[in-house]
């Protein structure tokens, strides 16, 4: 069976493109434009990994949607899509203890990660 | 050239000498900030005479052994804490215990460097810090000028500016690697999106054009006798062939003809947001109405759609700056989400105000009252 990504992301193109390439990696997807969105996606259907954009109805979008996945299945691993690192000088750090216990993500990744890297992530949060 | 202090407190000398040594000609800089910094090496032999330094010259950092004769480090570590100094304070350590450790991180010590260290690791520690204070310092000023909104805004904006970039970037990406096989068509929609994207990029540059001009604020404004039905008229003119793809017809109210003392590109811009706006968040075969009267003094532009809607919460986010309200009806539809804020911005300008009222589904109305500076 193949593994079922739900992917978040209110900007239609970059959905668009994500899905695309983790179908490539041979992985079945749902789609979800935002937070709102996913929240009811969530309720049907139990996703093997979520990747997630941060910022989409509200700044912090992601980190409440990670929260409330977590909350709901906690084994399984969230990645939180981000291009805010690079664009304010925010970061977060999942391994450090203070945030970990809000954030909840298993993993930040920056949206201009190359699909390589990405596919690579994936399978290690997936242990395949 | 900034100067920082760095006191080194230990007992070694040997350990004193060879900081002060791989420190004395190291110079940090960074992208954003516009000089160097160099450092002042002080040094100490015990936790007394460490203290008094840095009661006397307040230190910028402070690299503290943990073994010293008199007191331990950790306790004048604690005297920083108490003293609330703005030092910060890293641990050199030959055998830091766990217990130590998590002590010393609690009362605040930012880093740790092992004992024997070598000169890359001490430079490397006191280029980070070094940064976070520069950091900090920024961002207090910042803070202080008002400079943070600005800052905001600028990180926002190159978020908006990098958004499309990186959506036809991705797609032409695709198109390169024939990732749905060699027939051009089976790529028209990626290129259909890409065009939109840049269309919404465009926008957002002229918003900003726009943006700019009201905030460097008065000297560019030329006032003179404007005839507003006339601008009105330009900007429906403007619109109309975006209305005719729409299927949306647009109609102007008023006949009389209105003058008022103002800036005619200011007026402009606040009509092409308005109607623009009416045309893109309307419904196929809807219709826009635009009302032009003077009273009391007070001229009341009323620009009314038939389109999807505001809900009542959204009614107050639009005039923020970059604040676009998502929805399955808005998700195709690009715009800067700056046009609402730069129309507000200049109806200020005018002692003016606005007014929204909607309902989802039925359509918005928006109401502008203007008054003639100096009037």
């Amino acid at each position: 069976m193949k593994k079922k990504i739900l992917i978040v992301d209110d900007d239609m193109d970059y959905l668009f493109q994500m899905r695309t390439k983790v179908e490539q990696m041979g992985f079945e997807t749902i789609t979800a434009e935002s937070q709102a969105e996913a929240e009811k996606v969530i309720q049907e259907i139990k996703p093997d990994l979520c990747i997630l954009d941060l910022m989409m109805e509200s700044d912090d979008s992601g980190f409440i949607l990670s929260y409330k996945i977590k909350r709901k299945y906690p084994d399984v691993p969230v990645i939180i899509a981000t291009a805010v690192t690079a664009e304010t000088g925010m970061t977060f750090d999942v391994h450090a203890d203070e945030s970990t216990q809000w954030i909840n993500a298993d993993l930040f990744l920056d949206k201009g990660i190359r699909f390589d890297q990405l596919q690579r992530e994936i399978k290690k949060l997936l242990k395949l | 050239m900034a100067t920082f202090k760095i006191l080194i407190i230990d007992d070694e000398p040997g350990i004193r000498e060879g900081t002060k040594r791989i420190l004395q000609n190291f110079k940090v800089d960074y992208p954003f900030m516009d000089e160097q910094i160099d450092f002042q090496v002080l040094e100490a032999g015990t936790g007394k005479e460490g203290i008094e330094i840095i009661d006397r010259e307040l230190p910028e950092i402070l690299l503290l052994d943990n073994k010293l004769p008199d007191i331990q480090g950790i306790e004048v570590l604690e005297y920083v804490k108490n003293k609330h100094y703005d030092i910060i304070v890293v641990m050199i350590t030959s055998y830091a215990s766990l217990e130590l450790a998590v002590k010393a991180t609690r009362d605040g010590a930012y880093d740790f460097i092992p004992k024997p260290f070598t000169p890359q690791e001490i430079r490397a520690s006191v280029e980070n810090i070094t940064k976070q204070i520069f950091l900090k310092r920024m961002t207090q000023t910042l803070n202080k000028t008002g400079k943070q909104i600005r800052f905001q805004f600028l990180s926002v904006l190159s978020h908006e500016l990098k958004a499309p970039l990186n959506a036809i970037d991705g797609y032409l990406k695709m198109i390169k690697e024939r990732q749905f096989g060699n027939h051009i068509d089976a790529y028209d929609e990626m290129l259909d999106r890409s065009m939109e994207r840049i269309k919404g990029m465009r926008q957002l540059i002229l918003d900003l054009l726009d943006l700019t001009k009201i905030e460097t604020g008065k000297p560019t404004q030329k006032l003179e006798n404007v005839e507003i039905r006339k601008i009105i008229q330009m900007s429906v003119d403007t619109i109309r062939p975006y209305a005719i793809q729409k299927d949306v017809d647009l109609y102007i109210n008023s006949r009389e003809n209105i003058e008022m003392k103002a800036d005619a590109g200011e007026i402009e811009i606040i009509m092409n947001n308005l109607i623009s706006n009416a045309v893109k968040y309307n419904k196929t075969g809807g219709r826009v109405d635009i009302f032009l009267e003077k009273k009391d003094g007070k001229i009341k532009i009323t620009v009314s759609d038939t389109g999807i809607g505001l809900k009542n919460e959204d009614k107050e986010k639009i005039f923020d700056d970059f604040v676009r309200i998502k929805s399955t009806q808005t998700r195709e539809v690009t715009g800067s989400g700056l046009g609402l804020s730069i129309v507000k911005k200049i109806v200020d300008m005018y002692q003016g105000s606005i007014e929204v009222q909607s309902e989802p589904e039925r359509g918005t109305t928006f109401i502008i009252t203007l008054t003639e500076p100096d009037a």
